[in-house]
């Protein structure tokens, strides 16, 4: 029997102080905790590493101007990417701290990991894997492909693209400062209360939790306007509805989610910041609050979230298949049908996230049955791509491979999945490991699955060349039986009745499943490790794996049109667009792209306001975090300050001139060409 | 020899991950967990006739139509067939109707609030045998029951007698978690100020683990408990005869001492439960000065308590239970009372005799 | 963009040489026709935080934790004038976007600064009415329905704040550039804004204030 003072460190003090707010020395984790302080040194070994080498090649003022202030799509979806790589390893390196303290704690031994420690791990693993993982990688993405599969220049609103990256990365420096500078939230990813309210959870933790979430989804919810008004409004002359390619309707059914449900989760997370902060009642039953409503509300973002994450996923299969089988989509209508499906469908599901909080039975069956009437649609579009491969010619590059790879093991996760939406199966199976496993069998083998097929399509077209196939070869196997070996021992265990989340075992019956699941999690970090390899010898053999087309894998729709990478005005004569998968009209008509009659091209400029205004926001949250008010308030009316300061900015966009075109088309430079 | 060598590798394989395998879910001791189980089985049966064919025709399709392979036919332009797609929507139509019909079924029968319709597969209810009620209650991180039948409490520790039905009623006086005995039934959520309920049985004597399965704060892993069922009668009194003795009486001060973090607590025994604590604990008005939520609902049902109850809401303490609370809220404050009426006259014509509010009276 | 007229129809033949717009003299850029329709979608959002706060008032309203309800509260004639305040000042802004659809400057300025006196004696007034129930001790923290009142309430003043703070800032900028299509667009947001802050207004003052205080 523990001593209850020590159950709650709490970290910061407990008042806060006029200047420093809760702030004190004793809240640099890394101080006092040897694996953090592990972390701490390498983390800045790295930092200074890096840096060091941006000032030694002169790189920083080339970030600034290129990168972090330019309003390109293609730049800020690498950008995108880049963030959600560098937090899969955060993520990743969670879930190893977790499988290695299960296999140990499950054999009897102590295990590294004390109780309130390995709380926050979970907690931050699905909150960095969902929010600074998968959602920046679909966003990637959607705002590096669509564009240029729908033939325009840039996305409708280019600064607010900024803006919205400059966001996200916002709320994930504040989640990572967690990791060095107090705590973070020990409530499981969804942070119900009361365990999250500031009775049961005092510390910082979970207000890193709530300012890194409110940050990030708005930039979401912003990402999510730009990217439906750039489809409805921009597409190329002659591109209507049912011709768009399958990936743009994926992108306009996931923004479509994304519109109508992030600010549920904003308004929601609102309130717990209320209740933390202002102290109100919503959630806090001995004022006539209700903690089941917070469940309800963020499960009717939560849910539809799972599809925000899974449809572009859907969209980039459905560009892979045709392409790597050399065959048209089979069933293009059925499919846009199904997306469309499963974006309403997706709405009404919510409660089966938790039968077992004592619906009515009637209620209970009837979100049960809307939940597995979702997965018609979904099989619908198993059985397309299956039909497309059927009668193609099939190469199985490396992006085919994840395919392959992930319908063998998607179409499992969905059994399981339509299994755990018949109520009383869920009364058994809710939160034991079973749901874990199978969340991460829809989510490994749908979403990781898809997005490195997904790099491995599209790295060609960003950077001019393609990734080294032997490498991707292993991280293909590597994931895939990493991924069985992680997850079969949870579907067993968790009808043996093992619950998750749990740190401490009282017997050591398990201990031999949980050990197989680490060494299957170790075949995931060989699996990531032969990724960053691949990058690396792609990068080293960059001359021989060019690609000088354009269209390195035989594409069929626009973003092949232009040149790889493409200049960044896209396409110097705009697309028109008379059949589906455009490109492959072109090529069956011979179309030459013209080589002169070059017009001026209107372009947006670069802005250093994203940065700067998301600057101050990241300020303003690490201080509301902290209890620190004169930093709170600076950092708010810097961030409103220089947002009207922008408004006042006319000259906002530019002509390239015809003759940069021209220059720029025919590989010369133009003098000048640093607009 | 690598064949060999293989093989004898997926057989190892195979003994050391089903070895000692329990698997619960399967072989459940409690007739309402056993036939959950067997939902699942039927409806995974059911699905893999779709599943099977699916990851067959992926792994033959990509075979097949490989492009080494110049033998099989090549259609670039065949992208759509109205029976194949009448096909690809309808067969999982199907399924899902069929698995629909079973969930509808499924879920009404196994209600946890409907009380047993069978002991087990074999044995029919007996009409004249109550269930056994026990009130559990969820706090930091131990589970506390209270046996209202037997006048006793147990601290992570609970008995039952074999294919007698049992009749949990949960609530938790911290945060949420959930009930879970895997070899018993289904779980079901504790939640702070409200009761849940659960109705199961066990088929077969024996120690079964029981688990708080929700995840609620540091203490989590270890807030586990034995759930013993007694082959007779006479051993159930038996247990109930050790929890007697000796043990202290279950009074208001030692429910708020109980109250109070503890990890891994052991088991403890009460004898004799304090008047109103179980209902205490549900309206969480354990602490001294608190008042209980079923007042305070009572009092909101009533029409709020006014300025004044933001400063002194304990004035209301009990008014749940009073034969007429409308009455004793007129009494507490007639200017409410007033206004309220005089509000109800507007809206809806008198009726001479008659309270107002006479059908909420008659609720409590 | 919609496909224009010179293009060949779908199904027909098009030659090699129709497959890129070639100098159509026609300006495509990136931002002429989109903004309309993403203030819109803004809207939608903002729309839906709305909708979740009037949901979770209608689940927590009648929670008083034994405490004031809202007929020990609010005063039903003080609530009526800011909203009539509010409403007026929709029906100024809807002048001013006749005098500046007629390109008359000055008299646009001069119903805009009408449409600020109103939207700020409203913010008054639910300040005036915030600072009285903290007073009398109904404070948010004091139960489920004052907390979910003062949210839904100041969430909405909030936004009317902005409003008037980018009213300001646009007269300013009005000013400086003149009628120009970009502030004729800006107009129009601020427009869409402020009548959707009184469509949100008029719902708050019947499900939060009329059905409270009757029923």
């Amino acid at each position: 029997m523990a001593e209850p003072g020590e159950l709650y460190p709490t970290a910061g003090a407990l008042v806060a102080d006029p200047i420093f707010g809760k702030l004190t020395w004793g809240v640099f984790s890394f101080l006092h905790d040897p694996i953090v302080m592990v972390t701490f040194i390498g983390t800045v070994i790295l930092g200074a590493v890096v840096f060091g080498l941006l000032i030694y090649y002169r790189l920083l003022g080339y970030l600034w101007t290129e990168w972090f202030t330019s309003v390109d799509h293609k730049k800020i979806g690498i950008m995108y990417m880049v963030l959600a790589t560098i937090m899969l390893i955060r993520g990743f390196s969670d879930a190893l701290l977790m499988r290695g303290h299960q296999a140990l704690a499950s054999a009897g031994l102590v295990g590294y990991l004390p109780p309130h420690h390995y709380d926050q791990i979970f907690t931050a693993h699905g909150v960095i894997m969902i929010f600074f993982v998968a959602m920046p990688f679909i966003t990637g993405f959607m705002n590096y492909v669509m564009p240029l599969q729908i033939g325009a220049r840039d996305v409708a609103f280019p600064f607010l693209n900024n803006f919205s990256f400059w966001l996200t990365m916002s709320g994930t420096v504040l989640i990572m400062a967690s990791l060095f500078v107090g705590e973070f939230a020990a409530t499981g990813w969804l942070a119900y209360p009361p365990l999250s309210d500031l009775t049961y959870s005092p510390g910082v933790g979970m207000d890193y939790y709530l300012w890194s979430l409110n940050i990030a989804g708005i930039g979401t919810t912003l990402s999510g306007i730009n990217l439906i008004v750039t489809i409805v409004k921009m597409r190329a002359p002659g591109m209507s509805w049912m011709k768009m390619p399958i990936f743009t309707w994926t992108t306009l059914c996931t923004n479509v989610l994304i519109v109508a449900t992030f600010p549920v989760l904003t308004a929601t997370l609102a309130l717990l910041t209320a209740d933390r902060y202002l102290g109100t009642a919503f959630f806090n039953t001995e004022l006539g609050g209700s903690p089941m409503m917070y469940v309800n509300l963020i499960w009717i973002w939560g849910h539809p979230e799972v599809y925000i994450l899974i449809l572009p996923l859907f969209g980039i299969f459905s560009e892979i298949v045709p392409t790597f089988s050399n065959k048209r989509l089979f069933g293009y209508t059925s499919m846009v049908y199904a997306t469309c499906v499963i974006t309403i469908l997706s709405y009404i599901v919510w409660l089966h996230h938790f039968f077992t909080m004592g619906a009515g039975a009637s209620v209970n069956s009837f979100f049960g049955i809307t939940t597995m009437i979702i997965s018609i649609p979904t099989g619908a579009k198993i059985f397309n791509w299956l039909f497309t491969m059927y009668k193609g010619r099939i190469r199985f590059e490396v992006p085919m491979l994840w395919v392959i790879a992930f319908m063998l093991t998607f179409t499992i996760g969905g059994m399981t999945g339509v299994l755990l939406a018949i109520p009383p199966a869920d009364y058994v199976l809710h939160n034991s490991l079973f749901l874990v496993a199978h969340f991460h069998n829809v989510i490994i083998g749908g979403v990781m699955f898809g997005i490195f097929a997904g790099i491995t399509f599209y790295f060609p077209k960003a950077f001019g060349f393609k990734l080294d196939p032997f490498w991707g070869k292993v991280s293909v196997y590597s994931w895939f039986f990493g991924f069985i070996f992680a997850f079969a021992p949870l579907y067993i265990l968790g009808l043996m009745g093992v619950t998750r989340r749990l740190s401490q075992f009282e017997d050591t019956a398990y201990a031999g499943y949980f050990i197989t699941a680490a060494f299957g999690a170790l075949l995931i970090l060989l699996g990531i490790v032969a990724f960053i390899i691949q990058v690396a010898v792609s990068i080293r053999n960059r001359e021989a794996l060019r690609d000088t087309t354009g269209d390195p894998w035989g594409g069929r729709t626009l973003e092949w049109a232009t040149t790889s990478p493409p200049p960044y005005y896209n396409f110097a004569f705009q697309p028109r667009v008379y059949e589906r998968d455009a490109l492959s009209h072109m090529k069956r008509i011979g179309v030459v792209t013209p080589t002169e009659g070059y017009s001026p091209i209107h372009m947006p400029r670069s802005t250093a306001s994203g940065i700067i205004i998301s600057g101050f926001m990241t300020v303003m949250g690490f201080a509301l975090i902290w209890h620190i008010w004169w930093m709170a308030a600076l950092g708010f009316f810097g961030a409103l300050l220089y947002g009207i300061g922008h408004t006042f900015n006319y000259n906002r966009d530019y002509y390239v001139p015809a003759d940069e075109v021209a220059a720029i088309e025919r590989g010369t430079p133009y003098p000048g060409a640093a607009e | 020899m690598r064949m060999k060598a293989c093989r004898s590798v997926a057989a190892v394989m195979m003994a050391f991950m089903f070895s000692g395998c329990d698997l619960v879910v399967f072989n459940a001791s409690g007739d309402v967990a056993a036939q959950q189980g067997d939902l699942i089985i039927y409806s995974t049966v059911m699905m893999l006739l779709i599943i099977l064919p699916v990851l067959a025709l992926t792994i033959f399709f990509a075979v097949k139509y490989r492009e080494s392979n110049t033998e099989a036919s090549y259609d670039p332009d065949w992208d759509h067939s109205i029976s194949l797609e009448v096909i690809v929507w309808c067969v999982p139509l199907a399924i899902i109707i069929c698995l629909a019909g079973l969930t509808w079924v499924a879920t009404h029968r196994l209600d946890p609030y409907e009380s047993l319709p069978r002991i087990s597969a074999e044995t029919a209810i007996d009409e004249n045998v109550e269930p056994m009620v026990i009130q559990v209650v969820a706090m930091d991180w131990k589970w506390v029951f209270l046996y209202p039948e037997y006048d006793i409490v147990t601290v992570n520790e609970a008995a039952t007698i074999v294919d007698r039905p049992v009749e949990f009623q949960i609530t938790s006086t911290t945060v949420m978690t959930a009930f879970h005995i895997p070899e018993m039934a289904g779980m079901i959520y504790a939640m702070p100020g409200m009761q849940t309920e659960l109705n199961a049985v066990l088929n077969a004597p024996g120690r079964f683990p029981g688990q708080a399965s929700h995840y609620n704060g540091a203490g989590f892993s270890l807030m586990n408990f034995e759930m013993e069922a007694f082959e007779t009668e006479a051993g159930f009194e038996e247990w109930v005869e050790t929890v007697r003795e000796a043990a202290p009486t279950f009074d208001r001060a030692a429910a708020i001492a109980l109250d109070v973090k503890s990890i891994d607590h052991p088991v403890e025994y009460y004898s004799g439960i304090g008047d109103g604590l179980w209902d205490r604990m549900l309206n969480l008005c354990l602490a001294e000065g608190t008042i209980c939520m079923n007042d305070m609902m009572m009092v909101d049902a009533l029409g709020g308590g006014g300025l004044d109850g933001l400063y002194n809401r304990e004035m209301f303490a009990g008014i749940c239970s009073a034969d007429d609370p409308w009455a004793l809220m007129k009494l507490i404050k007639p200017e409410m009372a007033a206004r309220s009426e005089q509000l109800v006259k507007a809206i809806i014509p008198p009726i001479p005799g008659a309270s107002p509010f006479q059908s909420l009276t008659t609720v409590e | 963009m919609t496909p224009t007229a010179d293009i060949a129809p779908y199904g027909t033949v098009a030659g090699p040489n129709d497959f890129y717009v070639i100098d159509d003299g026609k300006d495509h850029g990136p931002h002429e026709t989109g903004t309309i329709l993403g203030f819109w979608l803004y809207l939608m959002s903002d729309c839906l935080i709305f909708g979740i706060l009037f949901a979770v008032h209608a689940v927590l309203g009648q929670n008083y934790a034994a405490g004031p309800a809202p007929a020990d509260l609010f005063d039903l004639g003080d609530i009526l004038i800011a909203t009539f305040a509010l409403l007026f000042s929709s029906i100024t802004y809807g002048f001013a976007m006749i005098a500046m659809h007629e390109g008359n400057q000055r008299l646009m300025t001069i119903w805009l600064l009408v449409t600020a006196v109103f939207g700020m004696i409203f913010l008054g007034m639910t300040l005036a009415e915030f600072s009285h129930l903290i007073h009398i001790g109904a404070t948010p923290m004091a139960s489920a329905f004052l907390s979910s009142f003062f949210i839904l309430v100041g969430t909405h003043a909030l936004h009317v704040m902005a409003g008037t703070i980018w009213l300001f800032v646009l007269l300013v900028q009005m000013q400086t550039h003149g009628l120009t299509a970009e502030n004729k667009r800006r107009m129009m947001c601020l427009s869409l804004f402020w009548h959707f802050l009184d469509l949100i207004w008029i719902a708050v003052f019947s499900f939060v204030y009329l059905t409270g205080v009757v029923l």
